[in-house]
């Protein structure tokens, strides 16, 4: 359980902004801060660990104090037990894959702790290489490794996949909800990408100029859910396959399609799709 | 040209050499955590620190000489003290001249270590704080190797500036043979007693070590042993 109540001023683009948010995680769930650039969430989510001081506010993580402003209590990031994975990796360039993952081990943990996460990550073939020869989708992956290492109580992720390309990213959603799952984290992501909060997030808070202005289950509060009824010429993105029904987001807008009325071949979720109408149902033809 | 070396004394060059090598090996010590405490810390003594630090590479030598000799003169408060509780001699003793030269040294370390630092992404500490790491850990085995071209830099700028030191040596050293006549002050010396010969043969040695020690640092920093070995 984490609870947080944050306030802090910063200069923002158009001046002074005061951040001003409170949140409550369930142990165990994904929870994303979605919203545009500037709107504060990287902040926050620095605040919760520990790289940035709130000017006001408390954080409390599984009962434990990490920040009460009133009783002058500020842990440091060292004692926080936070993985964070940043945007751009922030690997250790002198450090092959495998160093980087033995740097992280607590004092006393056990170096058995990091051969199932390379192979869980799939980066067994990469253990002797250094992130200057690895690829970005592959460098992130050692960064989300790195970052479970030490058992942290809570994962932090700060835009961790845009500076990737759309499939590299559809992989790692898959990675950092499988680590996610496998480690029983609580994990808090920052993003602005709908598709991604949708896919990876179990509540979703939307932060506008330093304010919580919606929460919730992404899919109740982001998208309008409309049936398949509507004239169709569009391009989606699959987000969810189930029995019966695909779901797929056109324009910010989720769309389900009763499964009997596909023609197309097989679908998987993160998929480019055009549906066009045809006489008496829908094409939906993937996009390569 | 190997009879002027036989007749010419080596122990200047000798003594120069000594002086950098010690002088080096102690700014070491002292100029990382100088450094490291200059790109991190939020103090506003920062600034008047990062000042002082400087002003060796404007001020003329014999200013740093001359406070020097002042300071460490039995006379003074702190040459006394040096002398009655620690027996050090700082003037005109090798001990004064291995101080004046960390003092004049000193940005030549502190400044290119400082601008590794702070050129090194923010997030590289960032991450090794949330792994709990301490920060000396973090200095050892994050910082530090990855600013290794910054180090040999400092290394080889503080160590060839120390053999080139002059005016700072003279005023608190003198030229006392084997003590603290250093190779710049042989040169002085026979150029004034006309023995030019002998003053080239100094220059020359200097000359060619200087050269040396640079052009390897440019070729190592330019890459070009890079495959040789493992750096």
């Amino acid at each position: 359980m984490v609870k947080a109540e944050l306030s802090k001023r910063l200069q923002a683009m158009g001046g002074m902004m005061l951040l001003d948010v409170q949140l409550s995680i369930d142990k165990g769930s994904f929870v994303t801060l979605y919203g545009k650039s500037g709107a504060g969430k990287t902040s926050v989510l620095r605040m919760i660990a520990g790289l940035m001081k709130p000017d006001q506010g408390s954080i409390e993580v599984d009962g434990g104090q990490w920040v009460d402003t009133e009783k002058r209590i500020n842990l440091k990031p060292q004692h926080r037990q936070a993985g964070f994975v940043f945007q751009d990796y922030a690997l250790f360039p002198n450090m092959t894959v495998l160093q980087n993952l033995t740097y992280a081990l607590a004092k006393g943990q056990s170096s058995e702790d990091i051969d199932p996460l390379l192979e869980m990550m799939e980066l067994g073939d990469l253990r002797h290489s250094r992130p200057a020869t690895l690829s970005g989708g592959q460098q992130q992956r050692v960064a989300l490794a790195r970052a479970i290492v030490p058992r942290p109580k809570l994962l932090l992720l700060d835009e961790p996949l845009s500076a990737l390309d759309r499939e590299i990213r559809q992989k790692l959603q898959g990675f950092i909800r499988l680590v996610h799952d496998e480690y029983q984290l609580t994990s808090i992501m920052v993003s602005h990408d709908l598709s991604e909060v949708l896919r990876l997030s179990d509540y979703t808070y939307v932060i506008e100029s330093g304010k919580v202005i919606k929460e919730g289950p992404p899919r109740q509060i982001l998208v309008k859910v409309d049936n398949a009824d509507s004239v169709f010429d569009k391009i989606g993105e699959v987000i969810s396959i189930e029995d019966n029904e695909v779901t797929v987001m056109i324009e910010n807008q989720l769309r389900k399609l009763p499964s009997g009325q596909i023609k197309s071949g097989e679908l998987k979720i993160g998929d480019q799709v055009w549906i066009s109408p045809s006489l008496h149902d829908l094409t939906v033809r993937r996009l390569d | 040209m190997q009879v002027i070396l036989l007749a010419i004394d080596m122990g200047p060059l000798w003594l120069t050499f000594k002086l950098a090598s010690i002088t080096t090996a102690l700014l070491l010590v002292l100029g990382i955590p100088l450094a490291y405490w200059l790109a991190y810390s939020g103090s506003k003594l920062r600034f008047v620190v990062e000042t002082l630090v400087s002003m060796p590479l404007v001020l003329p030598p014999t200013v740093i000489g001359f406070y020097l000799l002042l300071a460490f003169s039995p006379g003074s408060g702190l040459g006394l003290w040096m002398n009655q509780w620690l027996g050090i001699r700082l003037v005109f003793s090798f001990e004064g001249l291995v101080v004046g030269s960390i003092i004049y040294s000193l940005p030549f370390m502190v400044q290119p270590v400082r601008a590794g630092l702070v050129n090194l992404p923010e997030n590289l500490m960032e991450a090794s704080d949330l792994l709990g790491k301490s920060r000396f850990t973090t200095l050892r085995y994050v910082l530090l190797p990855n600013i290794k071209s910054s180090l040999l830099t400092a290394t080889v700028l503080t160590f060839a500036h120390t053999v080139g030191e002059f005016g700072v040596v003279l005023m608190i050293g003198g030229s006392i043979p084997e003590v603290t006549k250093v190779a710049s002050i042989a040169i002085y010396e026979e150029v004034e007693s006309l023995n030019y010969a002998g003053a080239n043969v100094y220059s020359a040695i200097l000359f060619v070590i200087t050269f040396l020690v640079l052009l390897i640092l440019n070729l190592t920093n330019g890459g070009y042993f890079k495959g040789l070995w493992k750096w």
